[in-house]
């Protein structure tokens, strides 16, 4: 079970995976996240799923080797599985026709964002995407996002790919040329911070996805919790899609680095 | 006359026999046993389980003092009427391995019991010693005597006859106590038992909640393995209701679901602060702890320690959680309640541990706000300080602050233990079963039943946080129900 099928390095510390969870795959909607765990020592970490394939049975993770645990589930290879898989986890996102809908990758956000433009494309919705990363060497998916886009905007900060400039010039150019109906914004939160601040000044609704520490990732230990609108919620299964304009942003960022 | 009512028939001739060799003033003049423990300097530097259990002639001489009661209280006192003198009585007449079957007619997992339960407020609180201004009989000593010699000795044990398969498939949710005794009852009944665990690790509550100095694991994956040796299979990384739905199951052919998914959600105060770094539940410090293995060398989990750690809450979860703070690194490990000690929920065994390995009790005391440093990371409690009033619905004298009255406590780690919510996981996965305001899945009190016929709910998601033995309780009374439901 969990097995390996296939690995593609995206770039030196980002990699992807195509991993045989038929039970998941045939059950996952977009914004759905599953926790994996490397070795019997491993830490519970948990991943949105980028991509399913129900008839044969896989899903795609996308992971980027940032610590001791995703360093781990990264060195895995083909024929290799994961000691534990479980999902999908989360609530799903709300897909519905909204009108134009722009939805912001940042860096290796792009992989959860996938499912939703794919979704938001099929309920009949016109999709503006806006990938966004460091350098050229750092935009994913670039081709399957465009798949399923009406337009693709590239963003990097140094200019190595489409715009030089971050991600939030990208979405106050779309909203300044046409009426947005909704904003989806994946990436880091201080990403997610400042598209949501961007929005807010225009007053378009704006969702994030949120990626908090877990543990058991059903609810049982709280250690995701954020502040939503004032209210303490659980992103396991409160989330872990928020409205962008409620969340406190500092707050996540700080309680993210708690074991820094 | 079977065999197990020989085992337990106070008019059998060898009980009779039994209770005449010993004169009613000479058991009486027996002085209660005392449980052997590890030191309390020793123990705080590891996690083996502190009560080491009685010997075998400890356990004959306790047994001895019961006096074998025409009309035992103690079994009113037990939520699931175990016969106690039954099993005592086999004790006292060196059959031990009989004592465990008799316990087994009643309790799928007696030797988690004897160590867990809170007996003084239970069947050991019944005891005609009571009325003698003596110490009760070590009913859960003896229990978990009893229970010990079955595991080190499984040889001896008996096989278990197997029943004829009536190829009838039941699902149940959840590994913990609720959904163990389930699946046992389920599969000696001949029906075909699948247990579906959300997490990586068999056993709930009793792996990621109860610290292995008051549960070793040995003692819970004894009888996870016995279940395995009977058939029961248990799928691990599987949540119901998401990664398959109830549908589904139906679909697949199960004729009946158990929903034992216990109490999942911590609960928090709402006070500013509480979600600075440092602030944590008692379920995610002691499952960092328990389940994921932090601080053990080759575990890559990490948990937050410090030299001054606060627990909020006066339960067994908070006595836990502040005894094993002292055996990660706390100097001051501090119990923070709101009440006096004599309203604690904890058990008087778990207050007296924690106390002899040096915690300190910070009662009638209420935190109100934590502070924290530049980064985020809490340093410090403001609380405050409490007197009792007059006794509330409960009867517990309600605390009520004391005008002016608070203090500012240095601490490194806070760990919230006031209490828990059910997991909504199911409620929410199957729309149409019915749920109280506070979120516990409806159940018909005799059965088990909910408000779908095929389902079945039993422990924390019915009860809403409740003990271990209540759990296994409702396991054995769903599974009866169940099995007579399908039987029709």
């Amino acid at each position: 079970m969990y097995r390996i099928l296939e690995k593609e390095y995206f770039s030196e510390k980002v990699v992807k995976f195509i991993v045989e969870a038929p039970l998941i795959a045939a059950s996952r909607r977009p914004g759905h996240f599953v926790i994996v765990r490397t070795g019997e020592g491993g830490e519970r970490i948990p991943l949105t799923i980028a991509d399913a394939d129900t008839a044969r049975g896989t899903i795609m993770l996308v992971v980027q080797d940032v610590g001791v645990s995703t360093h781990k589930i990264c060195a895995l290879e083909p024929g290799e599985s994961f000691t534990d898989l479980v999902g999908p986890l989360g609530k799903a996102t709300d897909i519905r026709r909204y009108g134009t809908v722009v939805c912001c990758g940042g860096g290796v956000g792009v992989a959860p964002l996938l499912p939703i433009v794919k979704a938001m494309k099929q309920a009949g919705n016109r999709v503006v995407s806006i990938l966004a990363a460091r350098n050229s060497s750092l935009i994913i998916l670039e081709k399957e996002v465009a798949e399923y886009s009406d337009e693709v905007i590239i963003m990097t900060d140094d200019g190595s790919a489409g715009t030089k400039g971050l991600v939030t010039a990208g979405v106050e150019s779309v909203i300044a040329r046409e009426k947005v109906d909704l904003v989806v914004a994946i990436g880091p939160a201080v990403m997610m911070k400042f598209v949501a601040k961007t929005t807010a000044e225009h007053d378009v609704p704006t969702m994030v996805s949120l990626n908090t520490i877990m543990v058991d990732g059903t609810g049982m230990c709280g250690a995701c919790r954020v502040t939503v609108d004032g209210r303490t919620r659980f992103v396991c299964i409160d989330g872990p899609e928020f409205d962008a304009h409620k969340v406190d942003f500092d707050e996540m960022i700080m309680r993210l680095k708690s074991y820094n | 006359m079977t065999e197990n009512n020989i085992l337990s028939d106070r008019d059998s001739q060898w009980r009779r026999e039994l209770r005449e060799s010993v004169t009613p003033r000479e058991r009486t003049s027996i002085p209660r046993v005392a449980m052997p423990e590890l030191d309390a300097d020793y123990r705080v530097t590891c996690s083996r389980e502190v009560n080491r259990g009685l010997s075998r002639e400890m356990a004959v001489l306790e047994a001895t003092r019961c006096l074998d009661c025409p009309d035992p209280q103690c079994v009113t006192g037990c939520p699931v009427s175990i016969d106690i003198p039954g099993f005592i009585k086999n004790i006292e007449r060196g059959h031990i391995h009989d004592a465990a079957a008799v316990l087994r007619l009643t309790s799928a997992l007696p030797a988690v019991c004897g160590r867990v339960c809170p007996q003084e407020r239970q069947c050991e609180s019944k005891c005609i010693y009571h009325k003698m201004k003596k110490k009760p009989v070590a009913i859960g000593y003896l229990e978990r005597f009893a229970a010990d010699n079955e595991r080190y000795n499984p040889a001896e044990t008996p096989a278990v006859a197997s029943t004829p398969k009536k190829g009838v498939k039941v699902a149940v949710v959840g590994s913990g106590p609720a959904g163990l005794s389930f699946a046992g009852d389920m599969i000696r009944r001949g029906y075909d038992v699948t247990v579906f665990e959300a997490l990586h690790e068999i056993g709930g509550v009793l792996k990621y909640g109860i610290p292995e100095f008051r549960l070793p694991n040995e003692v819970v994956d004894v009888e996870i393995d016995a279940l395995r040796r009977e058939g029961v299979e248990f799928v691990r990384d599987c949540v119901i209701g998401k990664t398959l739905g109830y549908e589904q199951l139906m679909a697949d052919g199960y004729a009946g679901l158990f929903v034992a998914s216990g109490a999942g959600l911590p609960r928090f105060m709402g006070i500013p602060g509480e979600n600075f770094v440092g602030v944590m539940s008692a379920n995610e410090y002691l499952t960092r702890i328990n389940l994921m293995g932090a601080g053990k060398t080759g575990h890559d989990t990490p948990v937050l320690t410090g030299k001054r750690v606060a627990v909020i809450g006066g339960g067994n979860t908070a006595m836990d959680s502040v005894r094993t703070a002292r055996r990660h690194g706390a100097d001051r490990a501090m119990i923070v309640y709101r009440r006096s000690e004599a309203e604690m929920p904890a058990r008087v065994e778990e207050i007296q541990h924690a106390r002899q390995e040096g915690v300190e009790f910070l009662t009638l005391t209420n935190p109100v706000e934590y502070l924290a440093d530049d980064k985020g990371r809490v340093r410090a409690m403001k609380v405050q300080r409490m007197r009792l009033g007059a006794p509330d619905e409960s009867g517990r004298r309600s605390p009520e602050p004391i005008p002016g009255a608070i203090d500012e406590i240095e601490v490194d780690v806070v760990i919230v233990s006031v209490g828990v919510s059910p997991n909504p996981l199911i409620p929410n996965a199957i729309p149409a079963l019915e749920v109280s305001r506070r979120g516990t899945i409806t159940v018909n009190d005799d059965t088990m039943q909910s408000s779908i016929p095929a389902i079945y709910a039993g422990g924390d998601i019915v009860r809403g946080g409740a003990t271990v033995i209540l759990a296994m309780g409702d396991g054995r009374k769903a599974a009866a129900a169940m099995a007579r439901a399908l039987e029709e």
